[in-house]
């Protein structure tokens, strides 16, 4: 698998061009096709909207530290959750490690020279970022306050928020969405190296597979489903107002057959970037390469049969709720296998714990607890009581803050080098991990406990006895967010003053570790020949002694 | 193979873009991208069949009695109409296939004309609808005779056929800009892709109209 | 600071035990994973930089195991949880009648013998109670914690759900769905009493005329008796005993009246024809407000004295039926 390129080490990466020195100047970032700079818009993106939705957190809890509504008016306080739930989601965790980890890696992974459709890439961006500051200027300017699930006939008829205008960001954010998998799933068929067989591919490549089937199968329903909603709102075609015949729960469904696939869009990078991580810091073939390949797909397709588990109270006949229930369960079985076999990859390995790796446990743990909790959800008797409390809000922060967020995160790490030619400081990372760790725990644990007491969501003002764990949730999210602001301090102190860093900083195998970091513009001076399996770490033994 | 292809480099085609090793796989990615979009087309229409599925369902009379008011004879008409648009979309591909500039021109001009013959008959319909009251929202006047559910009927009618229309202006858009490539000589027997492309995309929008006339106009229909 | 809710209803075991078994799981997996995790990273941490490990050859039978055992235990809790859900969405025959209506933002209640309750609800102890629940203008969501009961009440229909107090107090009532500004405020109470204290607070308070009665004069207001007059060659079909009966519809199939049947020919009669009659009845939707469509219900339901032996729903239970008008 090795190439000329290893031989550039030598030669000082100072002098040396690459993709961030080929071009200077605003316009060639904002007019660029090359995959690798519209990462780097993506990151920019999503940290400034995951920073919104972050501080909208925090306004959260700070109400929610007493239990009279003393801090904010409902109406506000409305506007807080929604905004935030349609910020994190929309603008942070959907396009989050697809925009970011998948355009840098996909043709690097694939030894490609860049996406199949490099216009259509920086489209997509576009398309999100104006999505994203549509809704973000309703948000903030009148503000919107039906929660991030629109449910009808209030967000049709009855709420006073600019449901219009942000359901068009989400509209124009979806088209980004699916343009985007479109492109990586072309990319994965048709651009791959010579050699580099389905079976070859790195596993990040398989999630992400994964997750472009998701966005291309399911966001356009929601994005027709909320273009309704828009239409419904500003002619009162009456489609979902029971007042003209129209059936609120057909919303529903229409809004959770794409918003269920949707959470595996979350989760699935995140799986895609642990994987990467496990082999690279036990140095071994992972475990079981074909059942987490297929698990993917598998989580994949069933994700679209599972929709109705969020509405077992709704009114939904009794048998479908029997229906969705066993196939909530089904799919939590492919899950599982991936954690087994993450968790065999590590027996006899040679594990070094570095942060990328310390994430990855982070992950590990934390989503095993949190897709546990998904199964108690999944439950039929269990879920009626604890639907729409805050039982539900600590399964879903588990997964998708102690899940993705760890996930993307350690990916973040772990590519660093390879992305900004540059090593970050390690001994801080390890501690801002600890924090996250930690500061996560404490925010979101007690919720379970409010949830199962009874407390529900989107509560403004709640009844005294509940406090002392809402006061435990605040202080968490206070070390949280505080452990979130250091990895933002020192990559950026890393761009300027960080080591240089080697091709191969992780002696890991996989081609984007095969270029030079940071990579030229067109990835590889010569386009590699594929020649084994992926984590062949024997036959790469000389190279890792060098790395 | 991708060596090759590396070496040769510098002679090659205008057309391929530097990220691809050759022309096939350049236009292998293209059709399987807009088939792909295609699938992603048919969800997109799929959420409105699906409310359309179920309203009809538990609102048959209104449903029925609705359709009634529509025009049989514009929306057979144009069919009709759309059907041919498809033929000459064929051919247009076909002539691009052949690298014929002149015809591809001709039959792509076709294409527009009907289609634009298409959207003014719509526009009529339209028009006929707000004359009558017939379209939802506060000026809605419930036809007659009907269940006042017949407002659903329009909501769907109108939501259903004016995305259907969006997606024809689209297409006219896009024929517009093949014409003016044809026009440069773009189009060769060896590169011919776009026009492919949009031909898929032409067809698909034909045969979701196929699904609505029977949809709208004729299911449950007694008089004509 | 307890960490569970109070049992407070007959539900209230039921659920509590299943919660612990599916603890028992989550607490079991994610130790076990925690300490695989921890102490193979532990165990073999790298010694030298330059250490290559052995490779782990993968083992199909390894794969077999970790998907079976998850497989059988999802089993076991899909079955468990869905014999407590039956147990839950079946309400018992004679249990007592309320009927709920949520509004933005408040829970109004109708007691079968004209009672009305505003954000409170009284029950008694040891007897099932049925609610028959309407929106007037968006979702909400009825829940009491302490019976691990919740229903949506979704406008447009009925939600038909009930429980049976076991413990007498006064408990939490919320509004579980997000209904706009005020959802946090749409709380009340649920007393719980001992029979004899709830035979006293019905008796005391003044009752005001009968659900059924005020049923029965909105039937004539709506000029539904011009058609539903019960006598030969009238135009619509009697109404006398149709509750729990089953219904003949054109087209040959059949339907057991229910609430929710009711109500659908109320508001959209041609859905589902009666065999034998025109389509002439005018739909009401829109034309009468929940609480008048829970009264007329509450009229049909009092003109058939007992319901047809296991016809789905429960007619009012017998000593509390309200007068006939
Ligand atoms: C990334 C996001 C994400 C992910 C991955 C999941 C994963 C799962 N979710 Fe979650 N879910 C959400 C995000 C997510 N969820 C959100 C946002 C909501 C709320 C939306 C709203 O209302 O606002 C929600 C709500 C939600 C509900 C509705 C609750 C309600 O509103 O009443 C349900 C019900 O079934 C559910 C179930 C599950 C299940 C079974 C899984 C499974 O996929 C989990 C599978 C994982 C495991 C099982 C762990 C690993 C397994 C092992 C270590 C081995 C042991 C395994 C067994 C014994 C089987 N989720
Ligand atoms: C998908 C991603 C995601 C993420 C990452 C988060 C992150 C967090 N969420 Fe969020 N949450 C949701 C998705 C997410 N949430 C959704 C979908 C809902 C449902 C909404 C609804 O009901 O409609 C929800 C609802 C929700 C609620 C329930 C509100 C209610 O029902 O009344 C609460 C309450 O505690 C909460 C808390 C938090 C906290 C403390 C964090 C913490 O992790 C946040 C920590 C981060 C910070 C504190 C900011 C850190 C600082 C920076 C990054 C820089 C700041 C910028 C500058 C200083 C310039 N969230
Ligand atoms: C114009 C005459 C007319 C009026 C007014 C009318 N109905 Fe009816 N109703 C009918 C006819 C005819 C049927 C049988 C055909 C059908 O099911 O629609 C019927 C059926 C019903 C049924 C179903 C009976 C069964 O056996 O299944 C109910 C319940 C009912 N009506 C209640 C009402 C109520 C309550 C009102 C007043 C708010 C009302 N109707 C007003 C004509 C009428
Ligand atoms: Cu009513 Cu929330
Ligand atoms: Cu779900």
């Amino acid at each position: 698998m090795s190439t000329p390129a290893v031989i550039d080490t030598q030669s000082p990466p100072a002098r040396r061009v690459h993709y961030l020195n080929a071009r200077y100047g605003v316009a060639s970032w904002l007019l660029t096709v090359d995959h690798k700079r519209i990462a780097i818009l993506y990151l920019i993106g999503v940290t400034f909207f995951f920073a919104i939705g972050g501080i909208y957190a925090a306004l959260i809890r700070l109400e929610l530290l007493t239990p009279p509504g003393d801090v904010f008016l409902s109406e506000t306080y409305n506007k807080l959750f929604t905004g935030h739930g349609v910020m994190m989601v929309f603008f942070f965790m959907i396009p989050g490690i697809p925009g970011v980890l998948g355009n840098f890696l996909i043709p690097l992974m694939i030894g490609a020279k860049d996406v199949a459709f490099p216009r259509l890439n920086l489209l997509s961006w576009y398309l999100f970022l104006i999505g994203g500051l549509t809704a973000l200027w309703a948000v903030v300017h009148g503000g919107v306050d039906t929660g991030w699930t629109f449910y009808t006939p209030y967000s049709t008829v009855y709420s006073n928020g600019w449901v219009v205008v942000t359901a068009v960001g989400i509209f124009i954010a979806g088209f980004s969405s699916i343009l985007t998998g479109l492109n990586f799933l072309v990319t994965l068929h048709t651009m791959r190296a010579p050699g580099m067989t389905w079976m070859r591919m790195p596993l990040f490549c398989w999630g992400m597979y994964a997750t472009a089937i998701i966005q291309i199968l399911g966001t356009p329903v929601v994005a027709i489903t909320l273009l309704l909603v828009a239409a419904e709102r500003l002619f009162h075609l009456g489609i979902f107002d029971p007042a003209q015949g129209g059936d609120p729960v057909l919303f529903q469904h229409l809004f959770w057959f794409y918003s269920h696939p949707a959470v595996y869009i979350m989760v699935l990078p995140a799986m895609a970037v642990i994987s990467e991580l496990v082999t690279a810091f036990s140095r071994k073939p992972i475990f079981g390469y074909r059942f987490i390949a297929a698990s993917s797909v598998a989580i994949a397709v069933l994700s679209f049969l599972v929709w109705g588990h969020h509405m077992f109270v709704s009114g939904q006949s009794v048998y479908a709720g029997l229906v969705f229930s066993i196939l909530s369960f089904m799919v939590a079985i492919p899950s599982a296998i991936k954690v087994f076999n993450w968790t065999a990859t590590l027996y006899k390995g040679s594990v070094s714990y570095q942060t990328p790796l310390l994430y990855a446990l982070g992950f590990i743990g934390l989503f095993t607890f949190g897709g546990l909790t998904g199964l108690m959800l999944a439950t039929l008797g269990l879920d009626i009581h604890v639907t729409d409390t805050y039982f539900i809000v600590a399964h879903f922060h588990y997964i998708m803050v102690g899940g993705t967020i760890m996930g993307y995160l350690g990916g973040l790490h772990y590519w660093w080098p390879k992305i900004s030619g540059k090593l970050y400081p390690e001994y801080w990372s390890r501690v801002s991990a600890w924090v996250i760790f930690i500061g996560f725990n404490l925010t979101f644990f007690p919720q379970f406990i409010l949830g199962y007491l009874g407390m529900p969501r989107r509560y403004h003002a709640y009844p005294a006895e509940f406090q002392v764990l809402n006061v435990m949730s605040t202080a968490g999210a206070s070390i949280l967010g505080i452990g979130y602001l250091i990895p933002l301090v020192y990559f950026f102190w890393s761009m300027r003053y960080g080591k240089d860093a080697s091709d191969n900083p992780w002696g890991a195998t996989g081609l984007e570790w095969q270029t030079p970091s940071p990579p030229p513009t067109e990835n590889f001076p010569v386009t590699p020949q594929v020649t084994g399996k992926p984590y062949d770490y024997l036959t790469a033994q000389e190279e890792v002694a060098v790395g | 193979m991708a060596d090759a292809a590396h070496a040769l480099a510098g002679e090659s085609p205008p057309e391929l873009q530097h990220h691809f090793v050759d022309l096939e796989a350049q236009k292998e990615a293209s059709s399987l991208g807009m088939w792909v979009f295609l699938v992603t087309e048919i969800l997109f229409f799929g959420g409105m069949f699906t409310a359309y599925v179920v309203y009809r369902a538990s609102y048959r009379a209104a449903f029925e009695g609705a359709s009634n008011l529509l025009d049989i004879r514009l929306g057979a008409f144009n069919t009709a109409v759309l059907i041919l648009s498809s033929l000459t979309m064929a051919l247009a591909v076909w002539a691009a296939s052949q690298g014929k500039k002149n015809r591809i021109v001709v039959f792509l001009s076709a294409t527009i004309l009907l289609g634009a013959v298409f959207l003014g008959v719509k526009v009529i319909e339209y028009s006929q609808k707000f004359e009558h009251h017939e379209v939802p929202g506060p000026h809605f006047v419930v036809p007659h005779g009907l269940p006042r559910q017949a407002e659903m009927f329009f909501s769907l009618y109108f939501c259903m056929t004016g995305l259907h229309a969006l997606h024809m202006v689209v297409g006219i858009g896009l024929l517009s800009w093949l014409i003016a490539r044809a026009r440069r000589g773009d189009f060769t027997t060896r590169y011919n892709t776009p026009v492919e492309m949009v031909g898929l995309y032409w067809h698909f929008v034909d045969i979701v109209w196929i699904f609505l006339f029977p949809l709208l106009y004729l299911l449950g229909r007694h008089t004509l | 600071m307890e960490l569970f809710p109070q049992q407070a209803s007959s539900f209230a075991p039921h659920v509590d035990a299943l919660y612990g078994f599916l603890i028992a799981v989550t607490a079991f997996f994610s130790l076990l994973i925690g300490t695989l995790v921890v102490s193979f990273a532990i165990r073999y941490r790298r010694r030298s930089p330059g250490e290559i490990p052995p490779v782990v050859h993968e083992s199909g039978l390894l794969e077999l195991v970790w998907t079976v055992i998850p497989l059988g235990l999802v089993l076991i809790m899909f079955f468990w949880g869905a014999a407590v859900y039956f147990r839950i969405t079946r309400p018992p025959t004679g249990a007592i009648e309320i009927y709920v209506t949520g509004k933005q933002w408040m829970w109004k209640i109708q007691h079968g013998d004209g009672h009305r309750e505003m954000n409170e609800l009284h029950v008694p102890v040891g007897q099932p109670v049925r609610l028959t629940m309407a929106s007037e203008d968006v979702i909400h969501s009825f829940f009491v914690p302490a019976f691990r009961f919740k229903r949506d009440v979704v406008p447009g229909r009925f939600s038909i759900a009930w429980f049976e107090a076991t413990k007498p107090g006064r408990y939490h009532l919320f509004c579980a769905e997000y209904c706009g500004t005020r959802h946090s405020g749409m709380i009340g109470w649920v007393y719980a009493m001992k029979p004899a204290d709830y035979q006293a607070w019905l008796s005391g308070g003044a009752a005001g005329e009968s659900l059924a009665a005020a049923g029965a004069k909105r039937f004539q207001e709506q000029a539904c008796n011009t058609c539903h007059a019960e006598q030969a060659g009238a135009r619509g079909p009697s109404l006398v005993g149709l509750f729990g009966k089953t219904v003949h519809l054109q087209g040959g199939q059949t339907v057991v009246a229910d609430e929710a049947y009711l109500r659908e020919s109320i508001t959209n009669p041609q859905a589902r024809l009666v065999e034998g009659y025109p389509p002439i009845m005018p739909t009401f939707q829109g034309l009468i407000s929940e609480e008048g469509l829970l009264q007329l219900i509450a009229y049909i339901k009092s003109l058939s004295p007992s319901p047809a032996a296991g016809a789905a729903p429960p007619a009012p239970s017998t000593e509390r039926k309200p007068a006939k008008p």
